[in-house]
């Protein structure tokens, strides 16, 4: 009877490494045959971490590489710009994805840790401003309305506030969470530092802020265009006005810069020493300038001007010497 | 005398009896409660989600496009996972338990460490995920592979290893160490002979739920800085890798509707997964035990 459970207990382990041998050797077989396809193969580790909203971007393009390099082993994290620079300080990551330029406080310290870096450019998004369907007064923003909409000012706000020919009824806001770099990209060119209203939803999960503002008539939120995009048939963008007109956010109009100031552009930084001793990294960011464009909008983003990535190019040439 | 007053009794019985099935309908709906939200639940995915499921779900890595993304990253993440989690967790805490059980004095000290082990028990998964930072990924310098991971869940699920172990350890009779005791065997020999054959079954069930849940955890491995994508396996517990839930959260947050789908797909083999580690536990408890 003994010998019978301890037989159990094996046969439970013996039966999960099994699984874990047999898909390990079929990979092997896998990578064996397109490695043949390339021509110098690399080898090695590359480590990317940061964004959650470049994160797409990174993806593919690190799918796209690895089709090509097979042995050189990249992984993407998630953990979100600040969190990412975290580990970029610590020295742990090759490439930091952010959508918000690096904080004078993470430069000092990097500064510190000696870890030069560089900033490319991936990318634009433009922050939507999203409606419900339903809300059909709203036609455009200016830029000041935006900030006394979403700044605290201890009053429960109404649409009416805004606005005096427009509903009397309460505001709902949905917000990206605040370590976001998409809320502090919202903060500094509209909030300008003061703070957000508090009664606002937060969520790290943008589909959250789409379920929010799809289920209330008087919510308004804001998020990526990619996710603005792909709800474009259940939700309202809102046009915004910085002076000139009111803009839509389009791909046109984010693309020229015309859509300001909500426009932004979406980062990765390399860290100057892993292009210059590593060969693998040196070659997947040429490999990243290089098909970024492209890459960025099959996920819904926006391409930078091929002037911006020919520069981007040029930089990274200079880190390889 | 007499002693029952029959009108009371037939004036009060008809509510009596209402108020039973009353009660009766209300404890049935309790019950039925938590199954229909199963019922729900389920229905959801396995309709979102079972287009998705084929064999290349689970010969792909992760991808851009919804119709080409796979599992096979995370689905043999988590099992490396496991490979770490099951026997350094089990050791551990079988160690505890029995140190706890039968060799410890019964004392303030001893009682100390049985309330924080309790205690530890309640700690939020993702303080788990800094310690496992802190010590494993920096100090130990063991960066984010899969034995950094390892430790750091089994961290997380010794308490409950702990104290299921304990409590399997204490349900075995005294008579039956006692007996063992007066045939002259000594006190490891009663342990490893009588003892824990006896509480095998509990201490595996605990152990197998207790996994379960090592396998469903996310927060402390974003924390500890496991990557999202990953294109290749494993090769041994140095290799950094990913698991099933992270790779379904991070579906479920993308914009387009087809990755939702997706994510659903991945939540059908995290399922499968757990209730195919639940049957063994359930097997283990059937086959096994002896009543005393």
């Amino acid at each position: 009877m003994k010998r019978l459970k301890f037989a159990a207990f094996a046969t439970i382990i013996g039966g999960a490494m099994a699984v874990t041998a047999a898909c390990g050797s079929d990979s092997a077989k896998d990578s064996n045959s397109s490695a043949s396809e390339t021509d110098k193969p690399l080898q090695g580790e590359i480590a990317i971490d940061g964004s959650s909203t470049v994160y797409p971007i990174m993806e593919a393009i690190a799918e796209e590489y690895m089709a090509q390099q097979p042995d050189v082993k990249v992984s993407v994290g998630f953990s979100g710009t600040g969190g990412g620079f975290e580990k970029f300080i610590a020295g742990e990551t090759d490439l930091s994805n952010a959508s918000r330029p690096v904080k004078d406080e993470e430069k000092t310290q990097l500064e510190k840790n000696k870890i030069d870096f560089t900033e490319l450019e991936l990318a634009y998004d433009g922050l939507s401003i999203v409606v419900n369907k339903e809300n059909d007064f709203v036609d455009y923003l200016t830029v000041d309305e935006l900030k006394k909409l979403w700044v605290e000012d201890g009053k429960v706000k109404k649409w009416s506030d805004i606005r005096p020919e427009w509903p009397k009824e309460e505001i709902k806001f949905y917000s990206p969470g605040t370590d976001s770099g998409t809320y502090d990209y919202f903060n500094e060119v509209i909030l300008e530092e003061e703070p957000l209203v508090e009664n606002a939803t937060l969520s790290e999960d943008d589909n959250v802020l789409v379920q929010g503002l799809k289920g209330d008539k008087n919510a308004i939120g804001f998020f990526g265009y990619a996710y603005y995009a792909e709800n474009q048939d259940s939700l309202k963008v809102v046009p915004i006005d910085n002076g000139n007109g009111a803009v839509e956010p389009t791909h046109e109009t984010i693309k020229s810069g015309e859509y300001a100031p909500l426009s932004r552009p979406l980062f990765t930084y390399v860290a100057n020493k892993s292009v210059a001793d590593k060969e693998q990294v040196a070659d997947f960011v040429e490999f990243m300038v290089e098909n970024a464009g492209e890459l960025s909008e099959e996920v819904g983003y926006i391409s930078l001007d091929d002037k911006e990535y020919d520069k981007d190019l040029e930089a990274v040439t200079q880190l390889k010497k | 005398m007499k002693l029952i007053d029959k009108t009371i009794v037939a004036k009060k019985m008809p509510i009596r009896l209402v108020r039973n099935t009353i009660l009766k309908g209300l404890f049935f709906l309790a019950t039925t409660f938590g199954l229909l939200v199963l019922g729900i639940l389920l229905y959801r995915i396995f309709a979102q989600g079972i287009g998705y499921l084929d064999w290349d779900f689970f010969q792909n890595f992760a991808s851009r496009r919804p119709e080409e993304a796979g599992i096979k990253a995370a689905l043999i993440g988590s099992i490396w996972l496991m490979i770490v989690v099951a026997p350094v967790a089990l050791l551990l805490g079988l160690g505890t338990a029995i140190y706890l059980e039968e060799y410890a004095k019964k004392n303030w000290f001893t009682s100390f460490i049985k309330l924080n082990i309790s205690n530890l028990a309640g700690v939020p998964s993702i303080i788990f995920g800094l310690l496992g930072l802190t010590i494993f990924v920096r100090a130990l310098a063991l960066d984010r592979s899969v034995l950094a991971a390892g430790l750091t869940m089994s961290l997380l699920v010794l308490p409950v290893i702990i104290v299921a172990a304990q409590e399997a350890i204490r349900s075995v009779p005294r008579e039956l160490r006692e007996a063992s005791y007066g045939m002259g065997a000594t006190k490891w020999q009663t342990i490893v002979r009588v003892v824990l054959p006896a509480a095998i079954p509990g201490i595996l069930t605990g152990s197998i739920l207790a996994l379960s849940r090592a396998v469903g955890e996310t927060a402390p491995l974003v924390v500890v800085g496991i990557p999202m994508f990953i294109a290749f396996l494993p090769k041994n517990v140095f290799d950094t890798f990913t698991v099933l839930p992270m790779q379904i959260y991070n579906w479920t947050s993308r914009p387009q509707e087809e990755f939702q789908s997706v994510a659903a797909a991945g939540i059908l083999v995290l399922l499968f997964l757990l209730i195919f580690m639940n049957s063994i536990a359930v097997f283990i408890r059937n086959k096994f035990q002896k009543r005393y």
